[in-house]
């Protein structure tokens, strides 16, 4: 919890840290499976259509398996124009996977995703948290296996 | 003109680890002035008087949403900074939390002693969890110091939304639900946050606070244009040289900023405003930036002449439909043919029909979408068929010449 404090648990029930638990939980396993959701369901009282409802509506978090590193690609215009579908082609020829997949040793997940703020350093990429930005294809190779 | 760095005159100065760094400029002097000498009315008063306006995208005034939040009667009142910078081409607050927190901190200070606010919140996008710990940590420097005993700051985290920019999205994801949209009325400042009187600002719009208690609305209102007050922080990025955050004084025109700033040499067109803005082509190059003329969230994107208008309009479109929440039938269904149409002219597969039909549908969103990401999702769309129909024309053309060939050969 956000050593900011809490401080609103009193008037909004369990609902209002539902967002928190489910990064924890996501934080733990690496996915919020059925089994983590029933779990979760459980300890706050929400029906579990709920809670899998909210999970699939944001785009961090995961119910499928991921990989145990998500790389998610910018796609969007300030990175397309820089080459980001050359970024986006030697990672699926590195790792053989498309975006959307996770590849056999669930090392990597591929994502394509929408603009993450680094529009000044395209094309650019996020592997879990860390940014790398300026990219090239030819970049890609060095950057995987330091993973 | 040369920048005019005022929301940004801390960043690369002070040490954002540091709050002696920030003390040492003079910072939390107006919060003080604000706790000790000035009545909540007064500094609503003097925000009003400044014609500060919201640096998200929207921007409506300052003053007006702190005053109806103020006069709202209500056991709880609640603060929130809109840190979810993920307008396409947008990353100025990510710059201003990263170098000068302590800004946005004292910033929130007033804000929430202006409308009576005990519990705010700094709803930061997933994507920049890297800065969440040195948040957490410029608060608890604030606290330590006293000056944060009337209202307590949380740092909440999105989890990968769009749409959550949007105030009742966010406002809804705190809540621990679905990102979406509400409808409209009532407004937060009279039932926001679970139904109590809320004020959602932009980050650059709360740094601005400080800089108007300490030198006064008149010298706030001095700089910029009739209606938009102060300086604008943008995000330039595309084809410059220099792409980066830059500091302008409002009326500053486009010019100043993707040539004599960022150092552009060759332009088509620039696009103003992220995914949802305007496409303004290089012969208007010296459109000044406002509210008056075109603004947004102050992220600019410089097209050169080898770009193609209809790529940009599609990839624009693409993010918009994957980002639409999908509550209302215009947003969802509207962007999606959008694509649909627009993906086939990229492909050579126009038809003759498409340009009206494009019109018409952006009509129909932009009437009947419930928030602003169907009612600005086809401006992009529009402004591409005003100043580069030919363009469309040409695309829908070739589509037909190239079916009436291939046709012509398989008979």
């Amino acid at each position: 919890m956000s050593a900011a404090g809490k401080g609103t648990s009193s008037t909004t029930g369990n609902r209002a840290e539902l967002l928190p638990a489910l990064k924890q939980e996501l934080g733990k396993n690496g996915n919020l499976s059925k089994t983590v959701l029933t779990s979760l369901a459980g300890k706050t009282g929400l029906p579990l259509n709920e809670i899998y409802g909210v999970s699939t509506f944001y785009a961090y978090l995961p119910v499928l398996p991921a990989g145990k590193n998500v790389i998610r690609v910018c796609g969007c215009l300030p990175c397309d124009m820089k080459d980001a579908r050359g970024v986006i082609g030697s990672i699926k020829k590195e790792l053989g996977i498309e975006p959307g997949q996770t590849t056999g040793d669930a090392k990597f997940s591929l994502e394509q995703v929408g603009c993450i703020g680094a529009c000044d350093q395209a094309p650019a990429m996020m592997i879990n948290d860390r940014l790398f930005g300026n990219l090239t294809p030819a970049r890609i190779a060095e950057i995987l296996k330091s993973y | 003109m040369a920048e005019k760095r005022i929301v940004m005159g801390n960043c690369g100065v002070i040490d954002p680890q540091d709050i002696e760094t920030y003390l040492a400029r003079g910072g939390f002097k107006a919060l003080n002035k604000a706790r000790d000498k000035m009545k909540p009315k007064a500094i609503v008063e003097e925000v009003r008087r400044s014609g500060l306006t919201g640096r998200g995208g929207a921007g409506f005034p300052c003053g007006l949403k702190w005053e109806l939040a103020m006069n709202a009667r209500a056991g709880r009142k609640y603060l929130i900074c809109n840190a979810d910078e993920g307008e396409v081409g947008t990353f100025k607050d990510k710059y201003l939390l990263s170098h000068d927190p302590f800004g946005l901190i004292e910033g929130m200070g007033i804000a929430g002693r202006a409308i009576g606010a005990q519990q705010a919140f700094i709803y930061l996008r997933a994507e920049y969890h890297f800065l969440y710990d040195a948040l957490c940590g410029a608060i608890e420097q604030a606290k330590g110091k006293g000056f944060l005993k009337d209202m307590d700051i949380r740092v909440f985290e999105g989890a990968g939304s769009y749409i959550c920019g949007e105030e009742s999205a966010l406002m809804n994801s705190i809540e621990g639900m679905r990102g979406e949209s509400r409808y409209k009325p009532p407004y937060p400042p009279t039932s926001g946050l679970w139904g109590m009187p809320t004020i959602i600002n932009n980050v650059e719009t709360l740094m601005n606070v400080p800089h108007i208690i300490n030198k006064g609305a008149d010298w706030f209102s001095a700089m910029g244009t009739k209606r938009s007050k102060g300086t604008k922080v943008f995000s330039v990025s595309g084809d410059v040289a220099r792409p980066g955050v830059y500091e302008l004084e409002m009326g500053s025109s486009l010019k100043e900023l993707v040539i004599d700033l960022a150092g552009a040499q060759d332009i088509k067109a620039v696009q103003i405003g992220g995914s949802t803005g305007n496409i303004i082509p290089a012969r208007m190059i010296d459109t000044p930036l406002s509210h008056e003329t075109c603004l947004g969230s102050g992220a600019v994107v410089v097209f050169n002449t080898q770009r193609d208008i209809v790529d940009i309009v599609h990839n624009n479109m693409h993010f918009l439909s994957e980002e639409s929440c999908g509550k209302c039938t215009p947003c969802r269904e509207g962007t999606e043919v959008m694509l649909e149409i627009l993906g086939r002219l990229t492909r050579g597969e126009g038809a003759s029909g498409d340009i009206s039909k494009l019109e018409d549908l952006a009509r129909a969103m932009a009437l009947a979408s419930l928030c602003g990401l169907g009612q600005a999702a086809a401006v992009p769309v529009l402004d591409s068929l005003k100043y580069f129909s030919q363009e469309y024309v040409d695309r829908i053309e070739q589509s037909m010449y190239l079916r009436s060939y291939i046709g012509s050969q398989l008979s």
